[in-house]
């Protein structure tokens, strides 16, 4: 690691002015993506500015229509949670599918929708069940919330505060999880809330979208036949060593179907 | 830079100075010479340098020290009370639950996470499995590995 200034902030106030005064800062929240990437110099902070003391930022609160989780709850409490488990149990089983227990009882979520990273699962779940990302000055959909390969809304100095989620009539989730790393090579969120349909994929593309086609055919009959046939083209799709980009495009339909039947089981 | 800390290492209290970057399982290993905690991979994958922060397992090669400030923190050599092994370390002796023995100190700390988190459950194998998976062992000795955390379970929830 090369060497930074080490701040750990108070409040939302102190963090922002933390960051005001700062040449080159960077938030941290869990540091399950944040240390590893400076361990490989991969970047270079003047300032690593740490939430964990922030008060106030950790937990779920479960109302009949909507789902709050705090920006700095770890996976391991969003994984755990009895009223989640009742209210959006795809949500909560996405949760816990993510890197390891050890890795889950330090990443937090409002972390990992910052961060952005292309094969996250909680980017998928945004888009997926339509959420809002809450920060310190405004409320983005989720629409608006993913822009490309670790580029979202958040402007310079913004920092996420909580996430709420609408209660769907039904939601699931699969994902196609590279063996080693338990990264998402393809992740897909579906939930119906009355007529609206939502397909959120991560995984696949830069960042996460959804798929209009597949949502279409969902809402006239909410069944995993619906998108059995639905290709989505492998144009500007991830391609590794891990998978193509073809494999990615097969993987969105295969993904779509299972998560519909979990969704209706 | 360097940031000042206070922290609990095995019930002892330790307040000292480091470099802002210094790592968790770096300040353990080479300034309090606890080098039970091992590093493998160094990049959060293989589990060797688990150890548990306010009781919960994870992987100190992932946590600054200076994120520790006010926290406590045990590691493998805090489990023995009195010079009995923890119920843990007695199964793994048991089941003879290694073999070369490098993942050793990780994989107890997390067997203990996965048992404190199903308190008062009886744990299958498909659990214990699924739930080690953020540790490795690389002579693949995970069968006997696995029979030592569903035996010690049964003795901490005796005792529990």
């Amino acid at each position: 690691m090369y060497e930074f200034n080490y701040q750990k902030a108070a409040s939302i106030d102190e963090a922002k002015s933390f960051h005001g005064a700062a040449e080159e800062p960077k938030y941290m929240s869990g540091g399950m993506t944040l240390l590893p990437t400076l361990k490989q110099r991969l970047a270079r902070p003047s300032n690593v500015i740490d939430l964990a003391a922030v008060p106030n930022m950790s937990g779920v609160e479960v109302t009949p229509d909507e789902v709050t989780i705090l920006a700095r709850t770890p996976h391991a409490v969003v994984n755990s949670s009895p009223d989640l488990q009742r209210t959006i149990p795809a949500l909560a089983k996405l949760a816990g599918g993510i890197g390891d227990p050890m890795v889950r009882n330090r990443g937090t979520i409002g972390g990992s929708l910052a961060n952005s990273d292309p094969a996250a699962d909680y980017p998928g779940s945004v888009v997926g069940l339509g959420a809002t990302v809450h920060t310190d000055r405004r409320e983005i959909a989720a629409d608006d919330f993913f822009l490309d390969l670790f580029e979202t809304a958040l402007e310079e100095g913004e920092i996420i505060t909580k996430v709420t989620y609408p209660v769907p009539d039904r939601a699931g989730y699969m994902k196609f999880p590279n063996p080693a790393s338990r990264y998402c090579i393809v992740g897909v969120m579906v939930s119906q809330k009355g007529s609206d349909v939502r397909v959120g994929v991560t995984g696949a593309g830069a960042c996460a979208f959804r798929v209009p086609e597949m949502e279409a055919a969902l809402a006239s009959n909410f069944a995993p036949e619906s998108v059995a046939e639905i290709k989505i083209s492998s144009d500007g799709l991830n391609e590794d060593i891990h998978a193509s980009a073809e494999y990615r495009a097969h993987l969105v339909t295969i993904m779509a179907k299972r998560a519909v039947a979990e969704a209706i089981a | 830079m360097t940031v000042k800390f206070s922290m609990t290492v095995n019930g002892k209290p330790v307040e000292g100075e480091t470099e802002d970057r210094t790592l968790l399982v770096q300040y353990l290993r080479e300034d309090m010479r606890l080098t039970g905690t091992h590093v493998g991979c160094d990049t959060s994958q293989c589990g060797c340098c688990t150890v548990h922060i306010d009781g919960k397992p994870i992987k100190s090669c992932t946590v600054l020290c200076a994120q520790v400030d006010g926290c406590e923190v045990t590691t493998i050599e805090g489990l023995a009370q009195d010079g009995e092994l923890h119920p843990m370390q007695d199964a793994f002796r048991e089941n003879h639950a290694l073999q070369c023995g490098f993942c050793t100190p990780g994989m107890v700390m997390s067997a203990i996470g996965i048992v404190d988190r199903h308190e008062g459950e009886k744990l299958d194998e498909k659990t214990v499995r699924r739930e080690l998976e953020g540790n490795f062992c690389r002579c693949t000795g995970y069968h006997n590995i696995v029979k030592a955390i569903l035996a010690a379970s049964e003795t901490m929830n005796q005792s529990a």
